[in-house]
């Protein structure tokens, strides 16, 4: 930009620019990001006493390497399709589809003909299927006008259907050696299992896409105010289209995780884990009306769902317990988050 | 004998938010049957102060006195049973409920407490909008289906349902065209002959004028002058109270050489039209000009701009940049052809709430501070801070969250955000819209700034004035049909006014 001359007959408020400009404020910048730290740090504050109660009433089981080793890999497979599930949220969009794609991805991915193909044949299947059902939902919200709610909820239906079909009802328990070792012991890395690596690594992967590039800012803009972003020059049905792509992808992803975990491939896959992923963003922090995602948010929402699972169950408490204790959680963690935001407002 | 009590008097009130004290010790002497005006900035307190007087917000000081007694208004309840009623700026009306449903929502006609008297809440909305001279509403109809004026008279009639003393009524004329602000001033006037009060907020000087018995001016929370004589207190007074300065000077001076005729356009429209919203338009844009679109609400200003910008489709005609045709119906190629809007409505369709001023501004031109979709984010933040610091957006942070900028501040993140793509023509869509007076003086000087600097301006404003003093070149428009062009020297709002009103039924 060029500098404008400064004009003698200028008689309009003064314009030029200021002298000396005002020192630079470095508070105020930080605070829109620190606000989202706060939300995590508390987060972070409910998993500590998770951790607390947990080693408290159960020092020995819930303490132990291996049920530490078993909740992180519990929480991978969902993990994985909740962070997926952030950047679709935070568009401003839902899928209530991954629950049933991780079913039809892992029932395809270990048909007997699909196996003949050995290890890559299995993930090569399971990322397909996963990146092709979420090709049909972006294609049909973003170019065929449908509400988010509704495809992905028809996704639901048809995927779990076809995923009935396929394998009749029956588990399909996979033969290939080299994916079941992936889910020993044996192929732990400095006592990680390698589905928490790939857990990591997708979680670390959706953290710099959604902070530092032009799709996560994108999704942003689309999801905080889609006309906006579309005045502004963003190709915001191409946007969405991708977004559910990368849905689907992370359900591919998840599915292969789980034939790996469960050594088999069932239509029952992946039940209710719409509900769950959505959970874990909302109560991480990204607004379920779009235009604020949090991919830390989402772990630690999946890690706390996950420890709270784990330390009922090692204290015999049955799952409607634990249903019950989910539901709360979500509703507390809401109502808090109302409270902050409202008081960052001015 | 006593003088009557005044019907309202509220006295040094106190409202304080995290951060902000938005009313700093207000005054307010409402008499019964008096038109009332409330003045003052964006930001000066006023809607902080209806918030007070509808229940909606407690003071933290302060005394309100109503018919001589003093009152607290603890809910908007409250406040309506004892005969306070507001209309918002943002009417609060459910659109897929009928006018009748919408005027008795809250206190419906009921047989035993229960069962809706459609019938009768139907006849008496006709009753209640006949009053307020609009007897052709269909009280069955549903409210979306109205014009926005209608839907303000179905508000009205919503407030006048109850038993009222008081009107409060935020910018009642903003949305509205001329006729339908000389009906709402017919209704004012009635409604103060039938003995209640009104307080009427409006940032138009000729407005209060008109229909005002006194005014009550605000600055910063505070009361700067009570009780005004409406009609004869000098503009300048009343502006020299509001900003603290002198209204003179309020539009920058153009080129003294003028933009030469032969230089080449840098946007040309030829025979654009679209079917049902306006005619063939041609109109050229050369670099350092500003063109004027005036016309009323609906008379296609808008559309236009918008299908320059290719948010809409054209049905015929094309837009040149440079000599270069533009594909129709793309936004993305206008923009890449250097094409900027800045839109109607701005937090609806320009900015993004949740956002900085930072991301706000680069939204547009992130491609080119990433590498392989990489966001370099110190260039990036570095180069929106030169544009927002070109424009002197305040407060000069760009980590500021937009939407705590006042109306001005954003209108400027806005043009930053296409400086910054290094636009050649820039579409200004009632750019100064929700921007206070003072505001709009530094806006004015901007536009003409980049002008000067070489760009191209089309400009859209409802407000007559605006046009005649910012735009060199003004096209008249009415009913989506080109009337009149001519320099903006050679119109004066009269007949600028002839001209989009002529032939239409007054």
């Amino acid at each position: 930009m060029t500098q404008p001359a400064p004009s003698a007959q200028h008689h309009g408020p003064d314009l030029a620019k200021p002298a000396a400009p005002p020192p630079r404020q470095e508070r105020g910048p930080r605070a829109l990001g620190l606000r989202a730290d706060v939300r995590n740090l508390s987060l972070l504050g409910v998993l500590a006493v998770l951790v607390a109660v947990g080693g408290f009433t159960e020092p020995d089981a819930f303490l132990d390497t291996g049920n530490l080793q078993l909740i992180l890999t519990q929480s991978s497979v969902i993990g994985v399709v909740t962070v997926g599930m952030t950047f679709v949220i935070t568009s401003g969009g839902i899928d209530l589809s991954v629950g049933a794609m991780v079913a039809l991805a892992s029932v395809w991915a270990t048909t007997l003909a699909t196996q003949e193909y050995g290890f890559a044949g299995i993930l090569f299947t399971a990322v397909v299927v996963g990146v092709a059902a979420g090709l049909v939902n972006g294609l049909l919200i973003a170019y065929g006008g449908m509400v988010p709610f509704i495809a992905t909820l028809a996704m639901l239906a048809s995927a779990r259907g076809l995923a009935l079909q396929i394998t009749d009802g029956k588990t399909q328990i996979v033969t290939v050696q080299s994916v079941l070792d992936l889910g020993l012991p044996d192929a732990y890395v400095l006592g990680i299992p390698p589905l928490v690596l790939v857990f990591a690594a997708v979680t670390v992967a959706g953290w710099l896409i959604l902070n530092r590039t032009t799709f996560g800012r994108r999704t942003v803009a689309v999801g905080g105010n889609a006309e906006a972003a579309r005045l502004a020059g963003i190709d915001v049905r191409r946007q969405r289209l991708y977004l559910y792509l990368l849905s689907g992808l992370c359900c591919g992803i998840a599915a292969f995780m789980l034939i790996i975990l469960s050594g088999s491939g069932q239509n029952t896959n992946g039940n209710l884990y719409e509900l769950d992923a959505i959970a874990a963003a909302i109560i991480g922090g990204t607004l379920l009306s779009g235009g604020r995602g949090t991919i830390v948010g989402s772990v630690l929402g999946v890690l706390v769902f996950t420890t709270i699972t784990n330390i009922f169950a090692l204290n015999n408490l049955q799952s409607d317990v634990q249903q019950i204790a989910k539901g709360a959680i979500i509703v507390a963690a809401v109502l808090v988050q109302r409270r902050t935001s409202r008081h960052g407002e001015t | 004998m006593a003088p009557e009590p005044p019907l309202l008097t509220m006295s040094g009130i106190t409202k304080s938010f995290p951060g902000v004290r938005a009313l700093d010790g207000v005054d307010l002497e409402v008499q019964a049957g008096e038109v009332h005006c409330l003045l003052g900035q964006n930001g000066a307190g006023k809607s902080t102060l209806i918030k007070v007087l509808a229940g909606a917000h407690q003071p933290d000081g302060g005394t309100i006195t109503w018919h001589g007694a003093p009152v607290q208004l603890s809910s908007p309840i409250t406040a309506m049973r004892l005969g306070i009623a507001t209309i918002y700026q943002e009417l609060d009306l459910v659109e897929n409920l009928s006018v009748a449903e919408n005027i008795f929502l809250g206190h419906e006609l009921t047989t035993a407490g229960f069962v809706v008297r459609t019938r009768v809440a139907e006849i008496e909305a006709s009753a209640l909008l006949a009053r307020l001279g609009h007897p052709e509403i269909d009280p069955g109809r549903p409210v979306g289906d109205l014009s926005a004026a209608h839907q303000q008279i179905v508000s009205m009639a919503r407030a006048l349902s109850h038993e009222v003393d008081l009107i409060v009524m935020d910018e009642p004329s903003a949305a509205l065209d001329p006729d339908e602000v000389a009906n709402l001033f017919r209704i004012v006037d009635g409604l103060a002959a039938d003995g209640v009060s009104v307080i009427y907020i409006s940032h138009r000087l000729e407005e209060i004028r008109r229909i005002g018995d006194r005014v009550t001016v605000l600055k910063d929370g505070r009361t700067v002058a009570v009780g005004l004589p409406a009609e004869s207190t000098p503009t300048r007074d009343i502006v020299a109270l509001m900003t603290g300065r002198d209204v003179e000077h309020v539009f920058p001076p153009r080129p003294a050489s003028g933009v030469p005729d032969t230089a080449e356009p840098v946007l040309t429209v030829e025979g654009l039209s679209r079917k049902g919203e306006f005619e063939p338009v041609d109109l050229e844009l050369r670099p350092g000009e500003i063109v004027g679109l005036a016309g009323l609400v609906g008379s296609g200003r808008s559309e236009i701009l918008e299908t320059v910008f290719g948010a809409r489709k054209p049905t015929t005609g094309r837009v040149t940049v440079a000599g270069r045709a533009l594909r129709p119906g793309s936004v993305r190629a206008a923009i890449a052809a250097g094409i900027g809007l800045a839109p109607e409505e701005r937090k609806a369709q320009a900015l993004l709430l949740t956002e900085s001023v930072t991301r706000n501004v680069s939204v547009s031109s992130l491609s080119r501070f990433a590498r392989a979709g990489w966001v370099d984010r110190r260039a990036e933040r570095k180069a929106a801070r030169t544009a927002t610091r070109e424009l002197s957006l305040r407060p000069d942070n760009p980590d500021a969250a937009v939407r705590t900028l006042s109306g001005g501040n954003q209108q400027k993140a806005v043009l930053a955000r296409w400086l910054l793509r290094g636009c050649r023509v820039l579409l200004l869509d009632e750019p100064t819209r929700g921007v206070d007076v003072g505001a709009r003086a530094e806006l004015y000087a901007v536009i003409r700034r980049l002008a000067d600097e070489g760009l191209a301006v089309l400009l859209v404003s409802s407000e007559v004035p605006e046009v005649l003093g910012l735009a060199d070149r003004v096209l008249v428009l009415r009913e989506g049909r080109v009337v009149h062009t001519a320099d903006a020297r050679e119109l004066d709002e009269h007949r600028v006014l002839d001209l989009v009103m002529e032939g239409s039924p007054t």
